[in-house]
Formats: structure tokens, sequence, C-alpha cells
């Protein structure tokens, strides 16, 4: 129950953000002011600077109009008027084969799915279309211009249809990019990244977080890179490796094993596609051990290619088999959530192995008890 | 009984209506439509609970029903505008009684007919559209000789559809974008891509466009505004639209125009497109080439609607059907639509009825579903060739000579294309790792260093034209 309260009633400190933590956001300039932000006025003001910057940039879909159903695109309409941000049609395939139109032509359109658990009917087009737009024209056409936004994971009473995380579909597609900010500063930055990348993105954002999590974020035009994982917390025992809002309950459990004297490395791998295989390999040859979060289904997720990379890559120096902590093979159920998430109490299947030394048999248990 | 039962449901109404401003609980109201309420089959029109059913357009029908004394013109407005009432429960018919006409310029023989509306055609243009329909039939004719003697992978012919290709190529201007199906090179041709590039694309040879990607007859030039084909059905509708509604932002002078056929309007891709064509009042033509077959499947198991014209009605777009195999309708129709188009932001569906001639592609065998008799019947009685020919013929522009000259000019080019086209060599291996995006990620340099290993190590087990 703790958990759950911790998870749901407390406004987050954004990991990260505190403990004095290796911190590599850049900023595009020197003095900065800062604002606190909640996730969704982060992302706001992206798409506020973002369409501010290139006059050929469009926002729409589905209710954006009057400022979203999570009010990401509060005040565009009424700043950039109706032809650039505006309501579209209920149909996801034809929200997303129109932005493809529009970035075909040199715009960029920046689109908006209601919730991840409708992207499905535009997946044609994102994997047909937009992801081999470059590549079958022998680069005379492209849509880069092109970026996705669409709210996933769990908000506590979502069930089915407003908790998914479909972030493992499109790891799958060459061509595109996938990206998940964990937090409102590292949101405002990647989004812009992924609005001006000449790649088609596909942007999920935590809507747990669109309110829970307040962080002081730069009001001034800045880029976080793609494809660079970051550091967040140092640590020499064990690597954890997770995105978007389960970096918080990692972080938790990251400060419980700190109790038990465990050091932790917790990283956010931000872009999923392509990844950063870098920093996670540096990081596991130093710690000789992986846990991967995520709270998309374990079979067939996005840790599971993590896991295959790592262990071709450091496997001499694993001392323990690569871990994963996922949400269960079942759909998102509404009553069960609780038990569904993997928070940090979950005990980890790999708990049941075998080692000799009594060092690392501690680190596993303890591994039991930390997610 | 209908009389009655109207003044006894409007004075329901009314009655829920007074007590509603006065009292809150429906309960008052409710007693008072058990009281007057006739028995009888229709008393289930009426909601169980007539509060919330009027309550949210009382403000409105309040109005309306104090001045309307007669029940025929009674109006209501909904959100979407005022609706006229109704007593007579009518459903309107699945389709016209007469299917909507066909604009045809020209008669099968090709002779003009007497009232047709045209848009005229210059002797150069006229001539230009013949011969690039000779051109068309002819590459295509080759091509598809070459597949069978196994010197191309696969080829799909656009035989009986040239007048679609050529006439609405001749109707655009250059800077009309095209976001085409599969079955349109008359486009490009039309627009001067030559029968050496569209050789390269087909043998798939460094010097295609496309680098060697994609199957023979996926073309695109982004020089002369035609987007890659794709071969999945109907995905480029919508893309159109955003397409034309960006020309219409930068304020061009300019439109898109989007072909697909009979089994492409059954796509979801269709409806999205149409609809979105409408409400963002986007500058986009919708050509169908409704040649009655999708592969083996004849319109009669693909939709029971009177074609696809009809469908643009219920999306709120201005539609035509065409003659597809009239190359003077098929040029004024789309001469129409683009200006149309582009002056007033709408989109148009043109349907152009038409026959496909050859198979499917050179992986089908049509004899296997349909009548060789039906085939043969349609290329020589409704051939556009050979109808745009007389009508070309008798203006004096063309001539028997003429004719065979074009004729052994395109084969002797199209010869040579082919043979350069088979002697140039592939793109390099690099291309298979370059434009999945703007710049190769680290994963993709390592996977070419990984091939290249492997082609190392075992020389003869991988194909020795592609350069390395």
């Amino acid at each position: 129950m703790a958990s759950l309260l911790g998870r749901f009633c407390r406004k987050l400190v954004v990991p990260g953000s505190a403990h004095g933590s290796r911190m590599t956001s850049t900023t595009a300039c020197g003095s900065e002011t800062v604002k606190s932000l909640n996730l969704y006025s982060a992302i706001n003001q992206a798409l506020h600077i973002a369409l501010e910057t290139d006059p050929r940039s469009y926002v729409f879909g589905e209710d954006v109009g009057f400022g979203g159903v999570f009010r990401c695109t509060t005040g565009l309409a009424e700043r950039f008027g109706k032809n650039r941000v505006f309501n579209t049609p209920l149909c996801e395939q034809g929200i997303v084969g129109f932005g493809i139109g529009l970035a075909a032509m040199g715009n960029r359109a920046v689109v908006e799915i209601q919730f991840a658990d409708y992207i499905y009917p535009a997946f044609d087009q994102i994997v047909n279309e937009a992801a081999k737009f470059r590549y079958r024209s022998g680069n005379q056409f492209n849509c880069g211009g092109l970026t996705i936004r669409a709210p996933y994971g769990a908000v506590g009473h979502g069930g089915h249809y407003h908790s998914q995380s479909p972030e493992a579909f499109f790891c799958h597609v060459p061509g595109i990019k996938v990206v998940i900010p964990r937090s409102p500063r590292e949101a405002k930055g990647l989004l812009l990244s992924s609005i001006r990348d000449p790649n088609p993105v596909v942007f999920f954002e935590p809507k747990w977080l669109y309110r829970q999590a307040v962080e002081e974020v730069p009001e001034h035009d800045y880029m976080i890179p793609l494809s660079q994982a970051e550091v967040i917390r140092e640590g020499s025992d064990i690597t954890l490796v997770g995105w978007g809002a389960q970096l918080t309950v990692m972080e938790q459990a990251c400060l419980d094993a700190e109790k038990e004297g465990i050091s932790c490395e917790l990283i956010d791998l931000k872009t999923l596609l392509p990844w950063d295989k870098e920093t996670v390999e540096a990081s596991v040859k130093k710690t000789g051990r992986l846990l991967i979060s995520h709270e998309a289904p374990i079979t067939g997720g996005f840790g599971a290619e993590i896991s295959a990379t790592i262990l071709e890559r450091c496997f001499l120096k694993l001392e323990a088999p690569v871990s994963r902590v996922c949400g269960l093979d079942t759909p998102f159920p509404l009553v069960f959530e609780p038990f569904y998430m993997p928070t940090k109490n979950k005990a980890s299947s790999s708990s049941s192995l075998s080692s000799p030394s009594k060092n690392t048999h501690f680190l596993i248990h303890g591994f039991s008890r930390l997610l | 009984m209908a009389q009655h039962l109207k003044s006894s449901s409007k004075s329901i109404l009314l009655n829920i209506l007074r007590h509603n401003i006065g009292f809150s609980s429906p309960s008052h109201a409710s007693r008072h439509l058990r009281h007057n309420l006739p028995h009888g089959p229709l008393t289930t029109r009426l909601s169980p609970n007539p509060i919330t059913r009027y309550c949210n357009t009382m403000v409105d029908t309040l109005s309306s029903i104090g001045s309307h004394e007669d029940t025929n013109s009674q109006v209501m407005d909904f959100p979407g505008g005022k609706v006229a009432f109704t007593p007579e429960i009518h459903f309107i018919s699945e389709s016209n009684e007469e299917r909507v006409p066909c604009y045809r310029v020209l008669d099968d023989n090709g002779q003009q007919l007497t009232n047709s509306q045209f848009v005229p055609v210059s002797k150069e243009i006229a001539v230009k559209m013949y011969s690039d329909m000779v051109t068309l039939q002819m590459m295509d004719n080759i091509f598809y000789e070459a597949q069978r003697q196994g010197r191309l992978s696969f080829y799909a012919t656009a035989f009986g559809e040239e007048a679609i290709n050529i006439a609405s190529a001749a109707a655009l201007s250059p800077d009309d974008v095209i976001f085409p199906q599969y079955r349109e090179p008359g486009v490009l041709l039309w627009r001067g891509f030559t029968l050496q590039e569209f050789a390269n694309q087909c043998f798939g040879n460094k010097s295609d466009y496309g680098k060697g990607r994609q199957m023979p007859v996926h073309y695109g030039s982004n020089k002369l505004n035609y987007f890659t084909v794709s071969a999945t059905i109907a995905t480029q509708l919508p893309n159109a639209v955003g397409a034309a509604y960006s020309l219409k932002m930068d304020e061009k002078d300019a439109c898109a125009v989007t072909f697909f056929g009979d089994g492409g309007s059954s796509e979801g891709d269709f409806h999205a497109a149409l609809n979105f064509a409408a409400v963002m009042e986007a500058p986009v033509l919708f050509i169908c080439r409704n040649n009655g077959w999708a592969i083996s499947t004849p319109t009669s198991d693909q939709f029971r609607s009177d074609g696809v014209v009809v469908k643009g009605r219920a999306y709120g777009i201005r539609s035509i059907r065409v003659d597809g195999n009239d190359a003077l309708a098929m040029y004024s129709a789309v001469h129409e639509a683009r200006e149309m188009a582009i002056r007033e932001h709408r989109p148009i569906l043109i349907e152009a009825l038409t026959y496909r001639v050859g198979h499917h592609s050179t992986s089908d065998d049509s004899t296997r579903y349909r009548s060789a008799d039906e085939i043969e019947w349609w290329n020589k009685a409704r051939n556009p060739l050979s109808r745009f020919r007389t009508w070309v013929e008798s203006n004096g522009w063309w001539s028997d000579e003429a004719e065979s000259d074009l004729r052994s000019k395109i084969k002797k080019e199209m010869l040579e294309a082919i043979r350069v086209a088979e002697k140039t060599e592939k793109p390099n291996l690099n291309h298979m790792f370059s434009d999945v995006y703007d710049v190769p990620p680290l994963n993709l340099r390592e996977q070419e260093l990984l091939v290249r290993q492997a082609i190392k190590s075992h020389p003869q087990d991988y194909p020795s034209d592609v350069p390395l």
C-alpha cells in the first residue's frame, strides 16, 4: 500500500534533480531563467517555441484547439491561429497520414495522438510510409519534419485503454526514432530536439507525470540530444536502466538499496530507437550487473533488446543474469493495477540464481527486495 | 391516428418543458407523460426519460414550437445546423434510381459527340498526348516481355488506362504534386521522365534514383514532383491531403493529385483522406481509376454503392464520373477540377471508369478469373488509343506515317534503354545502410562492418554485381 500511495499521492521529486547527481542536460546559452513547471506545461512551452521559431510548423490532432485533453496545447491556437493549430476529425490514420504529407512538403508537423492506446490505426502510416519515406525514394523525399506525440503509461485508473506502453512495437521499425522523457525539463528539451530532428519521431509522454512531476525548467529555447542516454545516478554495484515515469520508481528503489549498502547506477535511456548502447555497456562493464525495468509487458518488451545486446557485449563482465522487472503479460488491468505494475517492492524473477560468493548472494537477494 | 399522435406528442413536449422550467423534479413531468401518452407502437419513439432527451435543446425547441403551429414546417437546431422534421418514417434509398451518368466527349469510335462540352486542346498538346499514350503502351509491352524473358524480376502494365495516365497529366501543371498508387507511370512520362530513367529503376541499377531499394515500377522523382510509389494500397491518399494543405498555406498556384483504384476505395485511408480533405478544405484531386478489378476481385465484390463517385457526397466533396478511356473527357474533367480545387480550396473526386486490359502484374494470369473475350472486347471496342487517334487525325494532326515513325523510334529507344540499364552496375552496398535516417546511426555502421566481414569470408554466397 505504501508503494501505491507513494506512487500516486506525492508530488514527485524528479529523478536526477537532487542528491548532487550528475546532470548532463545541455542548455543552449549561459544564464538561464527557470520556472517551476509540470510536464504538460513544459511540453506546452516546447510547442510554443517550436511554432514560434519555424513559421512552417503545425500542431494538430483531436481536441488540440481548445488546449487538448491534457492541456499540452493550451494557448497555441489563440497565438498562432487556427490554420496552424487545429482540431482534426477523429481518425488516427488520417491524422498521421496528413502529417506525413505536410512533412513531405518540408513543413514540421507535430501531431498529437490522444492516448498511445489509440495509435494503432496509424501504425500502417508510421511503418509503411513515415519510416520508409526517405529510404524508398533514394533520399529524394523525406518526412523528417514529422513528430508524433502521445501520452502513454499507467495513470492509476486507466485500465486497458488509457494505460498502454506501446514503445516496443515502434522500436522494431527502422527509419523512425522513439523518444521518452522522464521529467518536465527533459521533456521540453527532448521534444524540441525531436521536432527539429530530420527524421520522423514518435514521442511518448508519461501521462502520469503531466501534473505530478514538477521541476525547474529553463524558459529559453534548448535542446537535449537524442540517442544519448544519461547516467542520472552514479553507482558501482548494479546498473539500472529505464525510461519515462518508471525512473521515479527506480530512483526510490535506489534510495532503499543505498540503505542496505548497495550502490546503484541509474541510467535514463531517453531515446529507445536508436538507443545508446555505449553508455549502458560502459556502466555494466563497471558494475557487472544489469536490471531493466519498464511498465510494458515483459514478453517482447524493449527490455529484451537491451538484455540481449548487453549480454553480447558484456558477457564476461556479468556477475549475474540480466534482470527485467516489467509489467505482466496481461492487458493492463484496472482493479489489479497495483499488482501488475513493476513497483519497487516487486520480486525480481532473477532472485532465483545460485551464486557462490556471499557478496553476490546478498546482492541478488537485495534485488528481490529492491524491485 | 397520425394527427392525434402529432398534437399529443407536441403537447407532451410542451408540458414537460413548461414543467421543467418551474419544477426541477422529473417525476412531475413524467407523471404528465404517462397520463397523456397514447398507447401504440409509435410510442416507443419517445425515450424512457424524456427530460434528458429534450432538456439540452430546451431553449431552442420552446421558441420554435411556440411559433410554428403547423407540424410540417417545424425546424429544430441540432449541432451542425437546422434540420426540418418529417412525420413520415422514410428511409433514404440505398441508391438512386439511375446511376450517376458518365461524362464523355468522344464516342466509342472517337467521334466527337455533338453537344459535348470540353476544354479545347491545341495541336501541340493533342499530339504530345497521343504520342505519350503510344509510348506508354509500347514501354509497357517491352518491359512486360523483358520480365517474361527473365531480364526483369517484375512488372505491372497500365494497358487500357493510357488515357487516364496521360490526359490527367496533361491537364495539370508541373507544380502539382502527384501521389500515385502504382499504375500511373504515364504521369511521369508526360512530365519528362525518360525511358532510360524508367529502365534504371526497373533494373535497380546505380542510376536508379531509388538506389535499387524497391521492386520495379516503384518510381519516384522529386524534380518532377512525383512522390515515390509504395505498394501499400491507398496509404498515399491522406499524405496527398497534407501536401495539399501545405500548398494552400504557402499560397501556391498548385494542387495535390492522388491516384488509386476501385480496390483502393475500400481502404480505411480512402475514407480518412476524403473526410480530412473536406474538413481541412484542401486543394486535392482524388482520381479513382475504376478499372473493374482489384487483382481478381471484381467491383461487385468490392462495394455495393454506385461505384466510387457517390462516396464523394458522403464527405461533402464535389464529384464527377468520367469515361476514363476518353482522353478529351479526362483532360477536361481534370482541368476543371484542378481549377476548382485551387481557386476554392476544396477537394474534388473524379471517378474514371475504365478497364484493366492487362493482368494485375507479371505475377498474375487474369484469364484464371475472367474471360479472354471480355479482355479482348475492351481492348478493341473501347481502346483509348484508337479513339483518341481518330479524333487527332480528324483534325489533320496525325497520320499513319507519323504513327510508324513514332513506333519505330520508341522501340529503338526502349531496347537501347534496356540494354544500357542491364549493363549498368548495381548501387554500392553502402546504399543498403544510407537513408534509413538522414545520417546512419551507430548500429547501422556496426552492421555494415559485420556484413562486409561476412562477404569477405564467403564471397561466393553473395551476388557479384553489387559493388562493395
